[in-house]
């Protein structure tokens, strides 16, 4: 691999289209780059085109239309450099369940053309650094998921990628094992210098690890920067107002007519959300006129912003809203 | 080079595995026991038809049952890429610098281990229970090599139709309705000779027919070792065949991807 050359752009996707079945549209002209040494995230709710993304950047799908390079080739033309050059941990476990945590590496190592003692050393040194060296000679079966997630990604690791694909690599873990898993992503591209795109729908997860993100929904690019800097493009507080009984938002703002400062008001049944430069200060001014139009007010929560919000302000819904709608449209429904 | 090297990886890996649960082996040998046990008596007479021309029914549909067994383990052999395919292990190699012929190649060789151990057995069955073969050592190898032969193409097509259609039910429906018509229109139970015309026409164009016709004429002694390896090469032939279908299925399982 000494010969591949480190470009500053380690992922770029260019309009890519994916469409299953001639109907499913899953990707929609999404575009992006990721560079090189850092960790980025998609973020986006279940079938947003996340993991058609990373399928078609890892060379296990093709795109209808569109070109990508990652490490620098082409997607289409030169598959095969590309996968000499990433590792992936996808989100069906890849370990073989029969087999022991040494055997899934030794082998993954071998078909990277490791061999001998540079393999065995290679092989001791990944079991020991993701704590599965006890557990080594176990076969997969056994492990917990979240051993298996890290046998996972140690086998990604095995033959020293530029570029890591993670697709959902927390998903359905504890949160113990969750925090344990971040923070051996997170050395992943500090110390290693490796690429890393993740796919998540924890915004908390993007919110931690990634330096850069795009939020993806309905196979398009919604919105893309650091985390921080997302947040920042966001006006003042978020506030959140549960009422006892579901409101309309015409309602809403009927009642806040008088008020100032406060914007991108958002009614969905039961809770409000809005802005304001000053939370604190706002909420109590809003207390009394939703009060006075007769709108009973359950709970009230004032936060600096966080990605949901972000998430909200671009899609135009709550995140789990988007989770729920995506639901409903595999239903048929949408 | 890579090709060979993946390819025995591939074939330990999947060896490795099945020798950790051994008793799959004989379990899967339990149905072709009871064809040999029980069609070894039931139809005990039929050599005295006219034709027929062999004298023990034991010795003649050993052999059969051998070339039966293996055609199924061939044939059942997609079931352990739907696994591997639902499980994620599939991706996992197809992401890397895997060759994918040796996916392929490397299931065969695997699936024709386990096939060749299995024969093993039923001959010593067959030998218990009064099979006996003018054609010795020599024969009992070239029975082997036909039933892996046999195997080995019926691997690939099911392996293929498990990486186009991706569903158990597609391996298993066709398993069903392929594998026991090549059976019984071939002389896996009934000599030839006795078949009705037509049946005797139809197999001539199955492989199940090359296979059992070239361990047989090996068996019997007195071989004539030309009419064994033209079947023996045809095998061959319809093996790499399939094979290189089987591969190019890994394009359709990219596209729909």
């Amino acid at each position: 691999m000494s010969n591949v050359t480190q470009s500053k752009v380690a992922i770029e996707a260019h309009e890519l289209v994916k469409t299953y079945g001639g109907k499913v549209r899953a990707l929609d002209g999404l575009s992006f780059s990721v560079e090189a040494g850092s960790i980025f995230a998609l973020l986006g709710p279940n079938g947003a085109g996340k993991s058609t993304t990373i399928k078609i950047l890892n060379t296990l799908s093709r795109p209808d239309s569109g070109f990508a390079t990652v490490a620098g080739f082409d997607v289409l033309r030169e598959p095969e450099a590309v996968r000499r050059a990433i590792g992936c941990v996808a989100q069906k476990s890849g370990v073989d369940n029969e087999a022991t945590g040494r055997e899934n590496l030794t082998l993954q190592g071998k078909i990277y053309g490791l061999r001998g003692q540079e393999l065995k050393t290679r092989v001791d040194d990944l079991l020991t650094r993701f704590r599965l060296a006890e557990a080594a000679n176990s076969v997969a079966r056994t492990y917990s998921g979240g051993m298996q997630r890290k046998l996972d990604i140690a086998m990604g690791l095995v033959h020293r990628p530029q570029v890591l694909f993670l697709d959902e690599p927390t998903t359905g873990l504890d949160p113990e094992a969750r925090a344990s898993l971040w923070e051996d992503i997170a050395k992943l591209s500090r110390e290693d210098g490796i690429t890393v795109l993740l796919t998540t729908h924890y915004l908390e997860e993007a919110d931690q690890l990634a330096q850069r993100l795009a939020i993806v929904d309905h196979g398009r690019l919604i919105v893309e920067g650091g985390p921080e800097q997302l947040k920042g493009e966001l006006f003042g507080d978020a506030i959140h107002i549960e009422f006892a009984h579901a409101e309309t938002e015409s309602k809403v703002r009927e009642a806040f007519g008088g008020l100032d400062g406060i914007s991108e008001i958002r009614v969905e049944g039961h809770s409000l959300h809005a802005r304001a430069s000053q939370g604190a200060t706002a909420v109590p001014g809003m207390l009394v006129a939703l009060e006075s139009a007769g709108l009973k007010v359950a709970s009230v929560t004032v936060a600096r912003p966080s990605l949901d919000d972000v998430y909200l302000r671009y899609t135009g819904r709550t995140f789990s809203e988007a989770e729920m709608g995506d639901q409903k449209g595999q239903k048929g429904t949408r | 080079m890579n090709f060979i090297t993946h390819s025995l990886l591939m074939a330990e890996r999947l060896l490795r595995n099945l020798s950790r649960q051994p008793w799959w082996i004989v379990i899967s040998l339990v149905q072709p026991i009871i064809w040999l046990l029980l069609y070894g008596q039931l139809f005990k007479r039929v050599v005295e038809l006219p034709g027929f021309n062999s004298s023990s029914y034991i010795s003649f549909v050993t052999p059969g049952v051998v070339i039966m067994s293996a055609l199924f383990a061939g044939g059942w052999n997609g079931m352990g890429m739907i696994m591997e395919l639902n499980q994620g292990v599939m991706d996992r190699l197809l992401v890397s610098p895997m060759n994918r012929a040796a996916i392929i190649t490397g299931r065969i060789i695997s699936m024709a281990v386990v096939s060749g151990v299995q024969s093993l057995i039923l001959i010593g069955l067959g030998f218990l229970t009064g099979a006996r073969f003018a054609g010795g050592i020599p024969g009992i190898i070239v029975l082997l090599v036909c039933g892996m032969l046999l195997a080995a193409p019926f691997a690939a097509l099911s392996n293929a139709l498990a990486l186009v259609i991706r569903k158990q039910e597609s391996v298993i429906g066709a398993s069903n309705f392929i594998l026991m018509p090549l059976t019984f229109l071939s002389p896996v139970f009934m000599a030839s000779a006795v078949m009705p015309d037509w049946i005797r026409s139809v197999s001539r164009y199955n492989p199940v027919n090359w296979s059992v016709e070239a361990a047989r004429a090996a068996l019997n002694g007195n071989t004539d070792w030309s009419f064994v390896l033209v079947r023996i090469g045809c095998l061959l032939v319809f093996s790499v065949f399939c094979a290189a279908l089987a591969t190019r299925a890994f394009r359709s399982y990219q596209h729909s991807a």
